[in-house]
């Protein structure tokens, strides 16, 4: 067989993998592409490096994910900075000025307390870009580490787990959270875990179907060969080429978390007052809206309507681009 | 098709198991002092101890959760803290103003989302096809409560032309309960519609490139004909499950609806427990979403059976 015919088998291999859809078959092909290739010289168009080079030209060319990240990195620059720039402390109240429409001096106008609400909403973003990616990191690190013991020894334990997670998921994930924030108490620490583990248990159904495509491939038989322990083999053989659904799985829940945590932040269970958190400022404010007060509870929920939807555009082209 | 449904049925009683015993755990194991929790910081300890002991949490594990499980299947939900009344007392009449407002989104949203998959479809990259697919996938990802203010704001605060209030006053006539069901309505819709619409649209381009509606077209058949005899027919099938899983995320924005809205709905419920640490209010209030959850992908399951002739037919397992 001539080296230009087996080029085209591996192509050919590797076109019907990925077609084959399912999260896992994408980051196979990437890593064993290779291998087959450079046998067949000269082609080095399926390099690893090459396809993640052309995955971030997809990226960079893709005028969704270009708003979102731009949204995106407004929010963050704010929570990290926006006390700097803030025209008033979000924080100290005016009882001379209290709900005041928006003017020139107080942009987006003043609550009931005659705390500027620009400034609040500026200064809002922080709790949430805080616990949100931290109970999603949580969640995910510890999904990842469940899918991967339940795709690799498979048996009573991942029928366990898999039982567990269609018990939580005919519940919404907000009222999980909320059940069980109700029976610990509601601060930073406890929505990281509580969100984080209802999390893992859904990202990790997502990392066994990927782990399930890996195991059966010749890679895994060689380490069992060279009698390497479970560990070793999960974490070192089998997650570099789980990565790609894992990353996605991250964008998805991060936007998830944003959201369960305002809803929660509203009703009560989140983020506390007077932290000038966006869910919270709503609750607080949000019955003073029949007496046409709009503007205390608007520009906070609008901020929370543009963060989620930045994250959902970062994350459906990040799916695009890693997982087709 | 009866192996299929048994099996289905098996196992939704073993997730509803499941299920209570993970509320049970978050309502009866972690609060871990609920006389405490009840009475205050102040209170003193033996005051705590005899609240404890007359509300039975000191009792085993074990046997509390036997006495919860044994009495709600003798139709017991418990005794409620708060108000000492029967829990069933409050809930059955809060899931049914729920259910209300549920349906009256459900009737709006289904035929508009299915509609807009459909016409999606047909315009396939078309801009009405990214209108409608990223538009209906950006809503669903909004919090319900956001929505609900934008259109406080906008219909009943700007506009002044709908209810900012869910209900209406009693003895009101039936339509005008319908009015002031629409804006605590069309958040529920906006959250729903992108993914009905996603499948919708995902279903008629299947159908759309399969062999048989070519043969139609090529046969000559009318374009409105194809699309109401072969393609609506069989795109629909895999819309109806969706439509029951979204069941789960219909209730999800329920509970933000009814606060922000102030209805008392099942929503409305738990969350007045939770504020009141009634937890045998708590726990039955989230127990009955999730069997109303189980059992609406339960039924949307034996529909798609009866409704799929392959199922129906096919071969004993």
């Amino acid at each position: 067989m001539t080296a230009d015919s087996d080029l085209t088998a591996a192509l050919v291999g590797a076109k019907a993998e990925s077609a084959s859809v399912e999260a896992g078959a994408m980051t196979d092909v990437l890593d064993r592409a290779p291998f087959v290739v450079v046998s067949s010289s000269g082609a080095q168009d399926l390099s690893p490096r090459r396809i993640r080079a052309e995955q971030l030209r997809q990226l960079v060319h893709s005028k969704a994910f270009i708003v979102g990240a731009l949204i995106l990195l407004w929010w963050i620059v704010c929570a990290i900075f926006g006390t700097l720039f803030v025209p008033y402390n979000p924080l100290s109240q005016s009882l001379l000025n209290v709900n005041a429409a928006p003017s020139a001096a107080h942009w987006f106008g003043t609550d009931s307390l005659g705390r500027d609400v620009f400034s609040r909403v500026i200064v809002g973003a922080r709790d949430i870009l805080e616990i949100a990616p931290l109970a999603t990191l949580v969640g995910t690190a510890v999904g990842t580490a469940i899918g991967l013991a339940q795709g690799y020894f498979r048996g009573a334990f991942d029928m366990l787990v898999g039982r567990l997670v269609d018990a939580l998921l005919a519940l919404p994930t907000v009222i999980v959270a909320f059940l069980f924030i109700v029976a610990v108490g509601a601060n930073t620490l406890t929505l990281v875990i509580v969100i984080g583990f209802t999390f893992a248990f859904i990202i990790a159904r997502t990392v066994r179907t990927a782990v399930l495509q890996e195991r059966e491939l010749d890679y895994i038989a060689a380490a069992r060969l060279r009698n390497e322990n479970a560990f070793h083999i999960m974490f070192v053989e089998v997650l570099p080429n789980v990565l790609g659904p894992i990353i996605v799985e991250f964008t998805v829940r991060l936007g998830y978390a944003i959201f369960t945590i305002a809803t929660l932040s509203f009703l009560g269970f989140g983020v506390q007052p007077p932290t000038p958190d966006w869910g919270a400022t709503v609750a607080s404010n949000y019955q003073y809206l029949a007496a046409g007060y709009w503007w205390q509870t608007l520009f906070p929920a609008l901020a929370i309507a543009s963060l989620v939807v930045a994250i959902n555009l970062v994350g459906d082209s990040m799916e695009a681009a890693l997982l087709q | 098709m009866w192996p299929h449904l048994l099996k289905r049925l098996g196992l939704t009683v073993l997730t509803l198991v499941l299920l209570s015993m993970i509320i049970f755990l978050a309502g009866q194991v972690l609060p871990g002092n609920p006389g405490r929790a009840i009475l205050g910081h102040y209170a003193p300890e033996s005051a705590v101890l005899a609240l404890n002991r007359k509300l039975g949490v000191t009792r085993p594990l074990l046997v509390q959760y036997w006495s919860w499980v044994s009495g709600i299947i003798h139709g017991n939900l418990g005794t409620s803290w708060e108000y000492h009344a029967p829990v069933s007392s409050f809930l059955f009449p809060a899931l049914g103003r729920s259910a209300k407002l549920a349906l009256f989104a459900f009737v709006i949203v289904v035929p508009l989302s299915i509609l807009g998959g459909v016409v999606a479809a047909l315009n396939r990259g078309r801009a009405i096809d990214k209108i409608i697919s990223v538009g209906g996938l950006s809503f669903t990802t909004v919090p319900t409560f956001v929505s609900g203010i934008v259109l406080i704001v906008i219909f009943g605060i700007a506009l002044k032309v709908l209810p900012v209030t869910a209900q209406a006053p009693p003895g009101s006539p039936f339509f005008t309960q319908l009015r002031y069901l629409i804006l605590p309505a069309v958040p529920l819709v906006l959250i729903l519609f992108g993914y009905i619409a996603r499948m919708a649209r995902a279903g008629t381009i299947e159908v759309l490139d399969s062999d048989y509606v070519r043969t139609a077209t090529l046969n000559g058949l009318p374009r409105w004909r194809v699309i109401s005899r072969h393609v609506l027919r069989n795109s629909l099938l895999p819309t109806i499950t969706v439509i029951a899983t979204q069941t789960g995320y219909l209730i999800g924005g329920l509970v933000v609806i009814e606060n922000l809205f102030n209805y008392p709905g099942i929503g409305r419920l738990i969350l007045t427990a939770a504020d009141f640490k009634d937890f045998p209010m708590l726990e039955a209030g989230v127990l009955f979403i999730g069997i109303v959850y189980l059992l609406a992908t339960l039924l949307a399951d034996i529909l798609y059976t009866v409704l799929n002739p392959r199922i129906r037919l096919g071969s004993e397992e």
